[in-house]
């Protein structure tokens, strides 16, 4: 059933294609996606782009349903998708956000060349296995109680290095200070509460993982320097973790709470998974006030793994991590829904801004990035696949005015995880990338192959496209040497 | 010659994975789909019937039902660590289940796991009933 979709896009540019509102009864806004020639043949398989055209249904919905170059099918929204309701006639969508709450990229730099590492590479890989909790059934190092996770929820990376866990300037360089104001722990269930509780300083599974990386070229070394990333052959890790059982359950909760609220409201839409609330509702505030209580334990659950990623290396290298130059580059949200100011026509406006798969890309001047970044933009962390690359780049002045400040999340999947396991079969993949110098570490080795090169699209070729479109700017490309996977 | 359908089978997504159950009822196709998810989880071979939680989940709906049900599944198993591979409807009336289900807490040593089930999707779901048999179509967030 794949309809020829570049006959219904049109064409904007060799990077934006248009999807038309006639193209489907009720769209409020046309779609627009960021993608290559070459890209839109491989997006044409499933269904993002019917997604892009739901999104539009969406009441209150500003300028494009957006989509970045690494979009692929999720539910209700595209992965990848970006859109902006108002606040005065908008809803918000627990759907816009995902399961995974602040599921986000943190990036720590380090003074290491990869010279170094190599030859502790297999003992630091090992050691952030094992103090690192992750895939299933891999439970949290840290306590925390009933009362305590509302302190989670409302202060977020800060309540971790209250706990000394990390440094106070770890803060600065997180989104939003790693506390987004206007969370209520209130709105958020006790079930979800009791998820978290255990999870909280865990990794996760799936695409979560833990990476060593070396940097292999700098685009834009000045900018790459205010980051603290000096040149080629130095260390840094990434991290990908979100905010576990608590944001599904919250997400979860709320999508019940919302598919009454959309009947109460007569909002009709073509996908349950969309189903939404007024910003002005009390529905709407809850779920908002819910969500930003799990995105900022989101936030919490990297401080943690970051602290205990610094650790690993500081026991294995034998030196203290402040030594090893271990800051925090970083910390984006690729899953969220934020009050944002931005211009529509000329005007400044309140929006709800959903990210689905998609990162806050500010450029340089905003008032909402650190002031040490505020001359070149917000780092933007773009992780590739396992085996390949991963890049950072920074927001623009186009990104503001065409993507409300957003940009790509990472390379897009291409296979499902069923089809990456049959083309993979028989292969070794821990064993194919140990030939090609990556270290790998898996709770799960036997699911390695979902999450294989070939499942993803190619990160550079996305980078690329918004580089190319002006809406994010290429700053270094890394690749990784050690992988922690749960 | 129609061989009885296999109790549920794992559908494939981009992103995720999805399980589509069959069951000769209602009550059985949702027992069914709540072992297709564990599937994805761990190898329920391994798994043995050491522990026994019961419970009682409500929706406004059959699909509301289903996701209230799995989700309470997932809410044991991230909470108490738990993995189910049996599950016996005790009762299933219209949008309302009490039900027992089987498993053990997860042994990362012995059972062979797979990949966690984040939440349960309400994208593409569906539930048939027809005189030839019952059929649950679920996505699941991975």
């Amino acid at each position: 059933m794949t309809k020829d979709w570049k006959q219904i896009l049109k064409r904007v540019d060799d990077l934006r294609w248009e999807l038309p509102r006639s193209y489907k009864q009720g769209m409020r806004v046309p779609g627009r996606i960021y993608a290559s020639e070459e890209m839109m043949d491989v997006l044409a398989e499933d269904q993002a782009i019917e997604q892009v055209a739901n999104v539009a249904f969406l009441p209150g919905i500003v300028g494009f349903s957006l989509a970045m170059p690494d979009i692929h099918w999720g539910y209700g929204f595209p992965i990848g998708g970006v859109a902006a309701t108002n606040q005065d006639e908008g809803v918000v969508s627990p759907g816009g956000v995902g399961f995974d709450i602040n599921c986000g990229v943190r990036v720590v730099r380090t003074n290491l060349r990869e010279e170094e590492v190599q030859p502790n590479l297999p003992a630091v890989v090992n050691q952030m296995f094992r103090d690192v909790p992750a895939g299933l059934g891999g439970s949290g190092l840290v306590r925390v109680n009933m009362q305590e996770i509302d302190r989670v929820l409302v202060d977020g990376a800060r309540w971790a290095v209250e706990k000394g866990y990390g440094w106070p300037q770890d803060l600065e360089c997180i989104e939003g200070g790693g506390a987004l104001p206007g969370a209520d722990p209130t709105k958020v269930s006790k079930r979800a509460k009791e998820r978290g509780l255990p999870q909280i300083g865990t990794l996760g599974s799936g695409n979560h993982f833990l990476e060593v990386q070396v940097v292999d070229e700098l685009f834009d070394a000045e900018t790459a320097r205010v980051m603290g990333i000096d040149a080629v052959g130095q260390i840094v890790v990434f991290i990908h973790s979100g905010s576990r059982g608590l944001g599904h359950q919250t997400c979860q909760d709320y999508l019940e709470v919302m598919e009454v609220a959309a009947d109460k409201y007569k909002i009709s839409l073509p996908d349950k998974q969309l189903a939404c609330a007024p910003l002005s509702s009390s529905e709407g505030r809850s779920y908002l006030a819910a969500m930003t209580g799990a995105a900022n334990f989101a936030f919490a659950n990297r401080q943690l793994i970051a602290h205990w990623v610094r650790n690993a290396f500081g026991k294995v290298l034998g030196r203290k991590p402040e030594d090893l130059g271990m800051n925090v580059v970083y910390d984006v949200a690729h899953n969220i829904a934020k009050m944002e100011r931005h211009r529509v026509d000329g005007k400044e406006m309140s929006l709800c801004i959903h990210r689905k798969g998609a990162t806050r890309a500010f450029p340089a001047g905003h008032p909402d990035i650190p002031s040490k970044y505020r001359s070149i933009g917000q780092p933007v962390m773009v992780p590739g696949d396992m085996g390949r690359y991963s890049f950072i780049c920074v927001g623009t002045e186009r990104a503001m005015a065409e993507t409300w400040g957003s940009t790509c999340h990472g390379a897009g999947r291409m296979l499902s995880r069923g089809a990456a396991k049959r083309h993979l079969a028989g292969v070794n993949i821990a064993e194919r990338l140990a030939q090609k110098g990556i270290m790998v570490r898996a709770q799960n080795r036997a699911a390695l192959a979902e999450e294989a090169s070939e499942a993803y699209k190619d990160v550079a070729q996305v980078v690329d496209v918004l580089h190319d479109a002006g809406i994010s700017r290429k700053v270094a490309r890394m690749r990784p040497i050690g992988v922690v996977k749960g | 010659m129609s061989a009885e359908p296999a109790p549920f089978e794992i559908l494939e997504h981009t992103a995720d994975a999805g399980v589509l159950a069959h069951g000769r009822t209602l009550a059985e196709v949702f027992e069914h789909a709540a072992e297709g998810m564990f599937s994805i989880m761990v190898n329920l071979d391994g798994v043995r019937e050491v522990e026994q939680r019961s419970m009682a989940v409500e929706g406004h709906d059959w699909p509301s039902l289903l996701v209230a049900w799995l989700s309470e599944l997932l809410y044991y198993s991230d909470v108490e660590g738990l993995l189910f591979k049996r599950f016996e409807m005790e009762d299933f009336r219209p949008y309302a289940l009490r039900a027992l289900a089987f498993g053990e807490q997860v042994d990362r040593q012995r059972h062979e796991l797979g990949t966690g089930v984040k939440a349960i999707t309400r994208h593409m779901l569906e539930i048939d009933e027809g005189p030839e048999g019952c059929r649950v179509q679920v996505l699941l967030d991975i």
